[in-house]
């Protein structure tokens, strides 16, 4: 299958990215060979495999319900390029 | 002492331990020489002055029985490094300076080392030849026209250049090995979950991995087992004793059956890089070891695999960047949307965006099955061509990579010719298995070729002693002149 200009804005769309209208062009192109690249793997049948969910043969840990970190507030504020004492800050949302 | 940071991490530690020479003179030697090596742009960060203070206050008090006692490392710019930017060769963590360190790099300082500096490297690690860093190319000093391979290029070509005594690189499909490759050194992808993700920026999580980048397999093993290790804070590490790699290593591969995949020859081979295998074969035969032919029916279906893969958790990953909680944030946009829209869009640049649209167009709805659901299940198909084999050999032996350093520029408007840069380095992340990569040849230009040894899950040790095996008996030496300082 191809993707034409429109499904790709439509994915930039979904991935919150937004596309300079002058790079759609190459990009589409770009897109296209990866993709027809990747469909290499329809030769195959695999009907019949189970697909790989984790390569470790061990299941996830789960640890204990405990609060081992925290009042660490300044710490997760510091790197936010805009906040007041205790928030981000966002562009308005709500009218 | 004349020429220190042209010796291994191993004679430098052994200089260290006997006062030959201090921990300060060894970090300004190191100082000299990165700033000596601009044209390199190797580094994203410095940090001298912290470094030099730590310098003196292990020769002030001296602690000899570390793994890595007084020795200054610089890392790639994906560990998160306390107090230190970390960027990750993007723009949109271009401001990021963390409260913490990655477990991996904690580990480090812990047996003794510390920070000289952060590694430049391709955004994200989606790349493999440090082209698609924010911060520019870096420049392999094997060639001034020579990219030093990707994604950890900025660790490959600081450690040949004698920048750094050793480093760590991160592998998602090849991005430690092909640098390696690309510059004669040493690298060491391994078993997923040996080594803490706990503070790397994250790429595809369940094919990363962190691991060592050094001159010799000696150094490599010293290194492997400094940053190893369980850690808690990773859901994915494996609890298990810690192994003493560099103790254990032994150069006697008599007996040891090694694989020989039919599959790793492909099409347009330099025959260069076929006879640097055939030398390899050699070598292990005279030794003892027995030569075993396999085959990986899958592996041409790895690169594709993974190229749906990685960008599928890549796109789930770096749906983090928004502006809001860290990192670089656009002035444009008249709402939030267009607010995050503008940010992710100028924050990241074109190779991050491709795999992110990628990613974000084989998960969604409708294509799930068709390309994510599909790639797990040949995934699976590859996983089981290794399991086969491993029940027949101990180790498999092939090229690193099709090719020595291609030249700046030279794959840049062809994203499918650079991802084939990565064919025999892909298929060990996907099955999640450990692979050395060490230099073992020089084409006819005198660019160094390197050999990949892929061992068992968990059997570093086996690996490593085959490379170290290899290395006393290949006569590898690199030709490296300084004509950036």
């Amino acid at each position: 299958m191809s993707l034409d200009k429109e499904k790709i804005k439509h994915v930039a769309k979904l991935a919150r990215i937004s596309v300079d209208e002058a790079k759609v062009d190459s990009l589409t192109k770009d897109l296209n060979s990866i993709f027809k690249f990747i469909e290499q793997l329809n030769e195959l049948n695999t009907d019949k495999v189970e697909p790989l969910t984790s390569i470790l043969n061990q299941s996830l840990r789960s640890r204990k319900d405990e609060i081992s970190d925290g009042k660490i507030r300044e710490k997760i504020l510091k790197n936010s390029p805009k906040k007041n004492e205790e928030f981000f800050v966002v562009p308005k949302v709500v009218e | 002492m004349s020429n220190i940071t042209n010796r291994s991490l191993n004679e430098i530690l052994e200089s260290i331990k006997s006062k030959k020479i201090s921990s300060l003179e060894l970090t300004q030697a190191y100082i000299k020489n990165i700033e000596n090596a601009k044209k390199l742009n190797a580094f994203v960060t410095t940090t001298f002055d912290q470094a030099l203070e730590n310098a003196k206050k292990f020769d002030n008090k001296p602690n000899n029985e570390q793994l890595l006692s007084g020795i200054p490392l610089a890392v790639k710019d994906l560990f998160c490094t306390e107090n230190v930017k970390t960027t990750a060769g993007s723009n949109i963590l271009n401001n990021f300076i963390p409260s913490y360190d990655s477990t991996v790099t904690k580990n480090l300082w812990d047996n003794g080392a510390f920070l000289l500096g952060k590694l430049n490297c391709d955004e994200f690690a989606m790349g493999s030849s440090n082209e698609t860093s924010f911060f520019g190319n870096v420049i392999n000093p094997v060639g001034n026209h020579l990219v030093p391979g990707g994604s950890s290029g900025g660790s490959s070509s600081a450690l040949a250049a004698d920048l750094t005594p050793a480093t760590i690189g991160t592998d998602t499909g090849g991005s430690i090995r092909q640098p390696a490759s690309f510059t004669g050194t040493v690298g060491l992808k391994p078993t997923y979950g040996l080594c803490s993700r706990w503070g790397i920026v994250a790429f595809a999580s369940s094919l990363d991995q962190a691991g060592p980048m050094t001159k010799t397999v000696t150094d490599c093993a010293i290194m492997l087992e400094a940053m190893s290790g369980f850690d808690e804070k990773d859901s994915t590490s494996i609890n298990k004793k810690k192994e003493t790699y560099s103790k254990d290593l032994k150069d006697n591969i008599k007996g040891l059956k090694i694989g020989i995949p039919k599959e790793y020859r492909v099409d347009n081979m330099p025959k260069e890089i076929d006879e640097l295998w055939e030398k390899g074969k050699k070598i292990l035969k005279n030794l003892g070891a027995q030569l075993v032919d396999i085959s990986l029916p899958h592996t041409k279906y790895a690169l594709p695999t993974y190229y749906i893969v990685a960008p599928a958790e890549a796109s789930s990953n770096l749906a983090r960047y928004d502006g809001v909680r860290y990192g670089y944030r656009s002035q444009k946009g008249k709402d939030l949307i267009e607010m995050y829209e503008n940010t992710r869009s100028e924050g990241f640049g074109d190779e991050v965006k491709r795999r992110i649209l990628i990613g974000t167009y084989v998960l969604s709805s409708g294509y799930y099955d068709a390309y994510y659901l599909k790639a797990q299940k040949v995934r699976q198909l590859i996983k089981k061509d290794f399991d086969d084999s491993f029940m027949k050999v101990d180790a498999i032996l092939t090229p690193s990579t099709p090719s020595s350093a291609f030249k700046i520029g030279e794959k840049t408007n062809d994203p499918v010719s650079m991802y084939l840069n990565d064919i025999f380095t892909v298929p060990v992340n996907l099955a999640g298995l450990p692979a050395l990569s060490l230099p073992a040849g020089l084409d006819k230009q005198g660019h160094p070729l390197g050999l990949q040894l892929i061992g068992k899950a968990l059997d570093e040790q086996k690996i490593l002693n085959i490379g170290y095996a290899i290395e006393k008996n290949c006569g590898y030496k690199n030709k490296i002149k300084k004509w950036w300082s």
